[in-house]
């Protein structure tokens, strides 16, 4: 239950309807639609991300500020028609809190984004896509994980 | 049916690729109330696999058990992009980037990663601990410590309008922008590019 009010955990789960079974697939679905969409428009590429740190392609910004507009747009549908879950539950989205681990944090995935070209979601799908060695990317990113867990209270927050 | 492949092998722009993932936040909410985010989900791999009896590892990860569905999907649809869409001309990457990249030491421009820092061969060389081991670990533990990653933040967190998500991912950038103007080239040569 911790995970539900938890502001570190970033995807909080507020169904109050536990998927079972075969409605767990829905979920693998989507994620096949955004794995095709990550490798279809280069997402994944390590030069790719190179290019907008560089400044040097819209692409990337083109992507993610599309995704955000498109973002803005759904969840103002959603509070506005009070549209519901297929659950009927009504949508929640927690509120995040301001804290230190967004500045420190964030500078320190950046600078993990600009060498491994990644954040998590590509990682998945670039080994999927057959760069398997990245899986020795992904059990770092685990370790960067677990070590930020394990020694959670001795970091400024 | 052919054509159809043949258009869709070609790279997707970005303004098919940006509201087909931004589409990624009402299907989670409105499929399963769900929030966006795919870091956590190496935080419930770690709650799986090794909680050692951390508190921040010690929850109910089975409940979160859609989060890990997800991202093995998109591993899966990696995999059918790959083999089955996949274009068949070198990527296009812009000269300027290009000529950058060739000032760090790379020359093989033809696949959606650089063969020469990508390959298994590179593991146990400087070059593997610079881009997989250290590389890996700051997205793991730079995520977890920020809360989130491209997707909880910048896109979902933005997307609901909360500021400290702004803040987060200007964070983010202004990693990228230091490592990849001021750090990545002496670290590529101390690995021997």
């Amino acid at each position: 239950m911790e995970s539900a009010t938890d502001p570190n955990c970033v995807a909080p789960n507020s169904s109050k309807t536990q998927d079972k079974g075969l409605a767990l697939l829905k979920y693998v679905l989507i994620g096949v639609v955004f794995g095709i969409v990550f490798v279809k428009a280069e997402i994944i590429s390590w030069f790719r991300i190179q290019e907008m740190f560089r400044l040097q392609s819209f692409h990337m910004y083109g992507v993610i500020g599309s995704a955000i507009v498109t973002g803005i747009i759904s969840i103002q549908l959603i509070k506005r028609l009070n549209i519901k879950s297929i659950h009927g539950e009504k949508i929640n989205i927690p509120t995040k809190v301001f804290k230190k681990g967004q500045l420190i944090g964030g500078f320190i995935f950046g600078l993990g984004w600009a060498i491994t070209g990644a954040c998590p979601g590509p990682l998945f799908a670039q080994i999927g896509s057959g760069y398997t060695v990245i899986l020795v990317t992904l059990i770092s990113a685990l370790a960067g994980t677990w070590v930020y867990g394990r020694f959670e209270k001795y970091f400024p927050n | 049916m052919n054509q159809f492949i043949e258009w869709i092998s070609q790279p997707w722009p970005w303004y098919v690729a940006g509201p087909m993932i931004g589409l990624t936040v009402p299907a989670l909410l409105i499929l399963g109330n769900k929030t966006f985010g795919i870091s956590s989900s190496l935080r419930h791999i770690c709650a799986a696999c090794i909680p050692a009896g951390i508190p921040f590892f010690t929850y109910n990860w089975k409940k979160e058990i859609w989060n890990l569905l997800f991202v093995l999907g998109t591993a899966i649809g990696g995999f059918i992009a790959m083999n089955f869409l996949a274009n068949p001309e070198p990527i296009a990457i812009s000269e300027a980037t290009q000529a950058d990249l060739k000032g760090l030491g790379l020359s093989n421009f033809a696949d959606l990663m650089p063969a020469e820092i990508f390959n298994w061969d590179n593991l146990f060389t400087g070059k593997g601990v610079l881009f997989f081991v250290i590389g890996g670990f700051l997205v793991g533990f730079g995520t977890r410590y920020a809360g989130g990653c491209t997707s909880g933040h910048a896109i979902m967190g933005i997307s609901a309008l909360q500021w400290p998500s702004l803040v987060a991912t200007i964070c983010f950038m202004l990693g990228g922008f230091f490592m990849t103007h001021v750090l990545l080239e002496p670290l590529m040569k101390l690995v021997g590019f």
